[in-house]
């Protein structure tokens, strides 16, 4: 009961799926469209789950005292004043928690807590890996043998590709790199994704067939 | 920009230092900058969640426009199948009836596992295949020049080194012999696919410093040094100096921590 | 201790300094550098180029503020070249922290299209763009995948209302719109895999024309799927970025930003020259003092 259910679930729907494909027809394709719209509602509420266990940690760190506590103040109110201002919002000419309008999402507050919070510190946070990268090309990078000199010979001739400053020699490795993206990089890069390609038709046929079974969890 | 934006800005440029400080060390302006952004963004995207999906495309279905009544009003009550669905999603934090939550779990899984098998076979397998196996053009074989490459060389090579760094994943057979050969031909064109790669990913990493230069200068410094702002001309540049100070101060702390420790060790 | 040898031991910090010396040196310095326009971004300029006023155009903002800084220029580029053709666009993101970015960007096209411009030689008129006419934003959805097969059955499906709320039926350009079949072209900018989901149950499945704009880090691994004819153009990076802008005569950011990328790249070289140097003088020292 509790491990059958959910293979056999699994093995209608998938193979609905896959016959839907092969086989449209007006019936199915009604079917199918319900399936799209309530699996994204299903889906819907497990990211609740996500915003839920952040919350959860969050307020143990708290509650429990834990050294960093501040912080984590810091992060629960931010994410319950961002909600708030979600909804809170002049509608008809009174402020209010709107629901069932979407005018939360123009409030003055949400704009901004995403423009002059959200943006500027998550682009921050990713840039770092600018500085990242120079550093990893100082220590990492060695051209230690046939194969790691190739990936760097490759890697230069790219790097230099938009260079104007390398007189006739910059049409030549501009026309170089062009080559080297259409042709070595492409076969490696099909080779790549047919790899892939099968390894994912293997997995969800493993899926569906009930060998895969880890997405059920222990128990 | 009106003060009142630039004051904003003012802290969106704040919080950019404040992470940029993270490469001299880890500190409290970074640990702020970051447990702020975390909360915001969680904040933010469950109120899209709400506003872009579970209203729109489950409770206004049920509500049909009458809270009150809920679904018994509603001309599509059947939706409450996924409300009802989802909500045992939740029950994964009980052990008890954590074994619920695989239902809907396996109508994902199964669903998504089915819609992927003809599409991607389809998308990634066949087509890359019959693209491989295009006609070579004979009659152009050398092309325009070495590094043409729609000529028929360049083909040739696209369709030995795919298959030869397709043989390189092949682990069923032992890479000896002219199988062997294959392989090598195979990792050596992998090698300058993984070049290409990394050409590509530092100046998409150097990008993004660079973007984070062009913010700080075009929608903060410009701004606060620029001459048209007649109202409140003394207010952008205070704003500015505060951030800056703070910085300068932090910079001044660190040097003098760093030279009273060289002092004790010497 | 060897030269080489202290220079590898040295703090990553001053790597870090000297690397943000250079960018803002760069960028404090202005001069111009020509752009080389490839063939993979010049078909895509010239797709939408020989577009008649009033095909539809869906944009796809799938990227978070972590990419902006490389799909930004692309939107801004592509967004300001469709509505001066006249052009109306079906905004769309399946990235959690998309929307705020297409909210913005729409603010600043509007207000940059009521200027009379010139570009590539021809004179622009300056016009209102009307939210519903011009262009609807359809808003967010999670599970990418699914929502761009959905679409494909009909917009309405996923996207009852738009982002504004409004319903989808209400909006005057979507009369008639039902799903991909009435679009003349998909042109998605991601950071990730909602690229792929693009080619595999987008395009693979109702066969529209596609165009992708991807950060650097993955551009190198989609040009198989433009030798196969499964996607029509490929912008790669701020570089491509840099070439659109540059093709459609209207510099931005992206234009900027490749003078300072040209330099950033010396440096990074220099580091890989360097460390080399130093990794083969220590290498010697080593095989000397064992024999």
């Amino acid at each position: 009961m509790k491990r059958q259910i959910p293979l056999v679930l699994v093995l209608i729907f998938g193979l609905f799926m896959v016959i839907q494909y092969f086989i449209p027809h007006e019936s199915s394709e009604w079917i199918y469209e319900y399936l799209l719209d309530w699996i994204t509602i299903i889906g819907v509420f497990a990211l609740v789950l996500g915003i839920w266990s952040l919350f959860k940690v969050n307020y143990d760190k708290i509650s429990q005292r834990k050294p960093d506590r501040g912080y984590s103040l810091v992060l629960l109110i931010s994410l319950f004043a961002t909600m708030f201002f979600g909804f809170f919002a002049k509608v008809d000419g009174s402020w209010g928690l709107h629901f069932s309008t979407a005018d939360g999402l123009q409030s003055y507050m949400y704009r901004h807590a995403y423009e002059y919070i959200i943006r500027p510190i998550q682009s921050t946070i990713f840039s770092l890996l600018a500085f990242f990268i120079a550093s990893a090309a100082y220590r990492a990078f060695r051209a230690r043998n046939v194969l790691a000199s190739l990936l760097l010979a490759a890697a230069l001739i790219v790097m230099l590709r938009f260079n104007p400053y390398l007189g006739p020699l910059g049409d030549y490795i501009s026309e170089a790199a062009n080559w080297l993206l259409n042709v070595p990089n492409l076969a490696a890069k099909r080779a790549i994704v047919i790899g892939i390609g099968l390894g994912m038709v293997a997995t969800a046929l493993k899926v569906i067939l009930g060998i895969e079974r880890s997405y059920m969890g222990k128990g | 920009m009106d003060f009142e934006t630039f004051l904003w800005t003012t802290f969106g440029a704040f919080c950019t230092l404040a992470i940029f400080s993270f490469l001299y060390k880890d500190n409290p302006f970074y640990k702020f900058a970051e447990h702020l952004m975390v909360g915001t963004a969680t904040g933010y995207f469950s109120v899209l969640l709400w506003h872009n999906s579970l209203y729109p495309n489950l409770f206004a279905k049920l509500a049909d426009g009458n809270w009150y009544m809920l679904w018994l009003n509603s001309s599509a009550p059947w939706y409450l199948i996924p409300g009802l669905l989802g909500l045992l999603m939740w029950t994964r934090f009980s052990k008890q009836y954590s074994w619920m939550s695989r239902w809907p779990m396996a109508l994902y899984i199964g669903i998504s596992a089915g819609l992927a098998i003809p599409l991607e076979m389809s998308n990634r397998v066949n087509k890359q295949l019959y693209a491989m196996m295009s006609d070579i053009s004979w009659g152009n074989f050398f092309g325009s020049g070495l590094f043409d490459p729609i000529s028929g060389l360049s083909q040739v090579i696209i369709l030995v080194g795919a298959i030869a760094a397709l043989a390189y994943f092949f682990f069923s057979k032992a890479h000896t012999g002219a199988f062997g050969g294959l392989a090598k031909f195979g990792i050596w064109i992998l090698m300058i696919g993984f070049g290409a790669s990394f050409g590509y990913t530092v100046m998409a990493r150097i990008s993004l410093f660079i973007e984070r230069v062009q913010f700080l200068n075009r929608s903060w410094i410009q701004v606060a040094f620029d001459s048209s702002n007649t109202n409140h001309h003394s207010g952008y540049i205070i704003a500015f100096l505060v951030v800056a100070m703070a910085i300068l101060a932090y910079i001044v702390r660190e040097i003098v921590a760093h030279l009273k420790k060289s002092e004790n060790i010497s | 201790m060897t030269i080489f040898e202290k220079m590898m031991a040295i703090d990553r910090r001053w790597v870090f300094l000297l690397l943000a010396v250079v960018v803002v040196g760069t960028y404090a310095i202005s001069f111009q550098i020509p752009i080389r326009i490839n063939s993979e971004v010049r078909t895509i300029y010239e797709f939408v180029d020989k577009l008649k006023p009033g095909e539809i155009v869906y944009l796809g903002i799938d990227y978070d503020p972590s990419n902006q800084a490389e799909l930004h220029p692309m939107a801004y580029a592509v967004m300001e070249h469709c509505f001066r053709k006249n052009l109306r666009i079906i905004f769309c993101t399946l990235s959690q922290y998309g929307p705020g970015m297409v909210d913005a960007a729409i603010k600043d096209i509007t207000d940059s299209l009521k200027l009379d411009k010139t570009y590539n030689g021809i004179d622009y008129k300056g016009r209102e763009l009307v939210n519903g006419i011009d262009y609807v934003f359809l808003g967010y959805k999670p599970y990418y995948a699914l929502q761009i097969l959905a679409m494909g059955q009909n917009f309405r499906l996923p996207f009852p209302i738009d982002y504004y709320g409004q319903p989808l039926d209400s909006r005057p350009m979507m009369q008639g719109v039902v799903n991909y079949k009435q679009v003349a072209v998909v042109i998605d900018l991601s950071g990730g895999n909602i690229t792929d989901a693009w080619i595999s149950y987008g395009q693979g499945r109702f066969n529209f024309p596609l165009a992708l704009g991807t950060t650097g880090v993955m551009a190198a691994d989609y040009y198989p799927y433009l030798n196969s004819g499964q996607v029509l153009g490929l912008m790669g990076g701020l570089l491509g970025a840099a070439q659109y802008e540059k093709l459609a005569d209207n510099p931005g950011p992206a234009v900027d930003g490749m003078r300072i990328q040209v330099f950033a790249h010396l440096v990074i070289i220099a580091f890989i020259v360097l460390g080399n140097i130093g990794y083969f003088t220590a290498k010697r020292r080593r095989a000397k003092e064992g024999k």
